[in-house]
């Protein structure tokens, strides 16, 4: 098989054998309401890894994530008590994201800082600004919300596809378009496979730096306007650690850390794969939040060593 | 060797060379931050340098801030080892976490207390073999390897309380308390410990070759393999000694809550404690360990908290303020940012 698309195999190997699992053990399982109900439960935290795929392909991080679904929700909530349509402060939460994402990736880039460093501080800035604008969760009560949650589409079986795992499908495939299809796309791949060489190349460093945190943010924000549609709320609070459900997702899908390779596709089935455990975990009922925190780290542990062996050690051994 | 001329050092030239190279320094800008913070706390509360004797202990904000600082900075110096070898520990939270649940079952248990000290370690030393087994044996990115134990370790800490069917299990324990919240003639024990630690950690380092070993796999880990240092047995070592230096600081604060609370204590350290390893001028790509510089980064973090919360600017902008000096304090490390300040500046005179 194609060397680039093993680790996906890999990954949609692991989902397929975790959902049968899951099917041996309940009744009722394999469905499709099960599926799009984890499509809907996961379409925020998959929505922002989307965006951390890019941002990880080209050998960065990006802890923001998080603190801006939350700060996103609480904008939003808040531009709703005033009376904005919950479209309009949308719109203008992607603007921030975007414009926030890009100057993420200017001080990254223009002061030579590491970008684990620059969004840790992004992430500080954004749970204090939620912190500083209200402590209380703050309900969203425009009748789109309504309209927004109940909008879906039927799948074969019971199951139905929600707006919000409408909406992560369709920024899915624009980012398979802009990775894989655009100049800008193999940018990011260069940087990512060998930084000087790119350089060396004729890539456009700032600018391709600047559009990547910039893209990271606005798939972030977008995160965030799906959660707080969803939850219909916003709550100072909300998003906290979902940076690390994203990169634990991005990882999953098999995009590797340190760079150059990885595909945006699999960073959806990495989604599923920790959507599927948390499913896992309620169909049973009877384990505590213990065995939740155990069970996520030794599934996280036992796909890492799974895909390691099956993408085999020795590629990415020799990765620097 | 020629001897330098003695009117070099106030000619201009030369001054500003030494400026620059002053400038250049990295515990240059960790030292200036803090004693930043400071004067701004000097001037906002008055009486903020005082420190007086109350009931035979030295106390007084500068005493505070040394004394909070202790956790995050025992942290931060196993933290400064690992990011020295290019990788990174997210576990530090989680065992601190399985340290305290260790600590108050083990008491409960009827152990004496100085086994329970060694246990607590034990349990450090437990957390860094796992980490290095996954980082050195299996290869796997560190920010994803130590992942792992951070997601589980306070789940295992909690089932390590309900092991004998408590929550947040309290205990008293004189030998344990009396290394975090005593004091030993006038200083609070805690500081002694954390210097104790200090030190014995720059011995390992300085004084064997150990440091340098580990700044050579941070710094290229094949040519150091390749050049008969056992990379793979020098990251190991790092996992180590991070797994130990959290378990004491998970000493230090379980002792002093007296209560195991594995889902909350030491939330967030991972995060204080990476940011000391950077404001002491740490490198996350590796190749450089800062030990000293390291633990100014701690202090630089703690004084931020304590000024924040003295100078009774509401808690809600904590994390606002502690955002922006952060900021501030990487762009004044930074080159290019200096430059264009420094550019900015001559463009207005003119």
């Amino acid at each position: 098989m194609n060397e680039t698309y093993r680790p996906l195999a890999a990954t949609v190997a692991v989902f397929t054998a975790l959902f049968l699992t899951g099917g041996a053990l309940y009744n009722n399982f394999l469905s499709t309401l099960v599926l799009g109900d984890i499509l809907a439960d996961n379409a925020f935290v998959i929505i922002a890894a989307i965006g951390t795929t890019f941002v990880i392909i080209s050998g960065g991080i990006d802890l923001s994530i998080g603190s801006m679904i939350g700060f996103v929700g609480v904008v939003m909530a808040n531009l709703d008590t005033v009376g904005w349509h919950p479209l309009a402060s949308a719109a203008l939460m992607l603007a921030f994201g975007l414009g926030f994402g890009a100057l993420q990736g200017l001080v990254i880039d223009f002061c030579e800082i590491q970008p684990f460093i620059v969004t840790l501080a992004g992430l500080f800035l954004l749970r204090g600004a939620c912190f500083m604008i209200n402590l209380d969760s703050v309900p969203i009560r425009h009748p789109f919300v309504l309209v927004f949650s109940g909008a879906s589409i039927p799948l074969p079986g019971d199951g139905f596809l929600a707006s919000s795992a409408i909406v992560m499908l369709v920024s899915l495939v624009a980012a398979v378009v802009i990775a894989h299809f655009t100049r800008f796309g193999s940018y990011v791949y260069a940087i990512g496979g060998d930084r000087v060489s790119a350089a060396l190349m004729g890539v456009p460093m700032r600018r391709t730096i600047v559009g990547i945190y910039a893209l990271g943010g606005f798939y972030s924000a977008l995160g965030g306007v799906i959660y707080a549609l969803y939850t219909s709320s916003g709550y100072p609070l909300a998003g906290t650690g979902t940076e690390l459900s994203a990169i634990a997702s991005v990882v999953l899908g098999g995009t590797v850390l340190t760079g150059g390779v990885g595909l945006v596709a699999g960073t959806l089935v990495g989604g599923m794969i920790l959507g599927l455990i948390a499913t896992l975990i309620n169909f049973n009922g009877s384990l505590n939040g213990a065995w939740i925190m155990i069970s996520s780290g030794a599934l996280l542990f036992v796909f890492i060593v799974l895909q390691r062996s099956l993408i085999g050690a020795s590629r990415l051994r020799s990765a620097p | 060797m020629t001897v330098e001329p003695i009117h070099a050092a106030t000619s201009g030239p030369s001054f500003r060379a030494r400026l620059g190279a002053t400038l250049a320094h990295r515990t240059v800008w960790p030292v200036l931050a803090l004693a930043l913070i400071l004067i701004v706390d000097g001037f906002v509360s008055p009486g903020f340098f005082t420190i007086r004797i109350v009931e035979g202990r030295l106390f007084g904000s500068l005493i505070d801030i040394l004394y909070r600082a202790m956790p995050t900075a025992m942290v931060a110096l196993g933290m400064a080892v690992v990011i020295g070898t290019k990788g990174i520990d997210l576990s530090v939270g989680s065992t601190i976490a399985i340290t305290g649940a260790v600590i108050a079952w083990r008491i409960h248990a009827g152990d004496s207390h100085l086994l329970i000290l060694f246990l607590a370690l034990g349990v450090g030393v437990l957390c860094g073999l796992w980490n290095g087994f996954l980082v050195a044996v299996l290869d796997i990115q560190p920010i994803i390897a130590t992942l792992i134990l951070m997601t589980s370790g306070r789940g295992i800490g909690l089932m390590i309380n309900l092991v004998y069917g408590g929550t947040n299990p309290s205990f008293l324990s004189p030998l344990l308390q009396s290394l975090s919240v005593g004091h030993v003639g006038l200083v609070p024990t805690r500081i002694i410990v954390g210097a104790v630690l200090f030190f014995l950690l720059w011995l390992l380092l300085r004084r064997t070759a150990l440091g340098l070993f580990l700044e050579a796999v941070g710094d290229n880990a094949r040519a150091a393999d390749l050049s008969g240092v056992g990379a793979r047995f020098v990251r190991y070592a790092a996992y180590l000694i991070s797994g130990v230096y959290a378990a004491a600081a998970g000493v230090v604060l379980t002792a002093d809550t007296h209560t195991s609370d594995p889902v909350s204590e030491g939330l967030y350290i991972e995060l204080d404690a990476i940011l000391a390893v950077v404001i002491g001028g740490g490198s996350l790509s590796g190749g450089r360990i800062y030990l000293g510089a390291t633990m100014l980064g701690a202090l630089v973090i703690q004084a931020l908290t304590t000024s924040i919360l003295t100078s009774g600017v509401p808690p809600e902008y904590n994390l606002v303020v502690k955002a922006f000096v952060v900021i501030v304090v990487l762009l004044l490390q930074s080159k290019n940012a200096r430059g264009l300040v420094v550019r900015l500046a001559r463009a207005r005179a003119r």
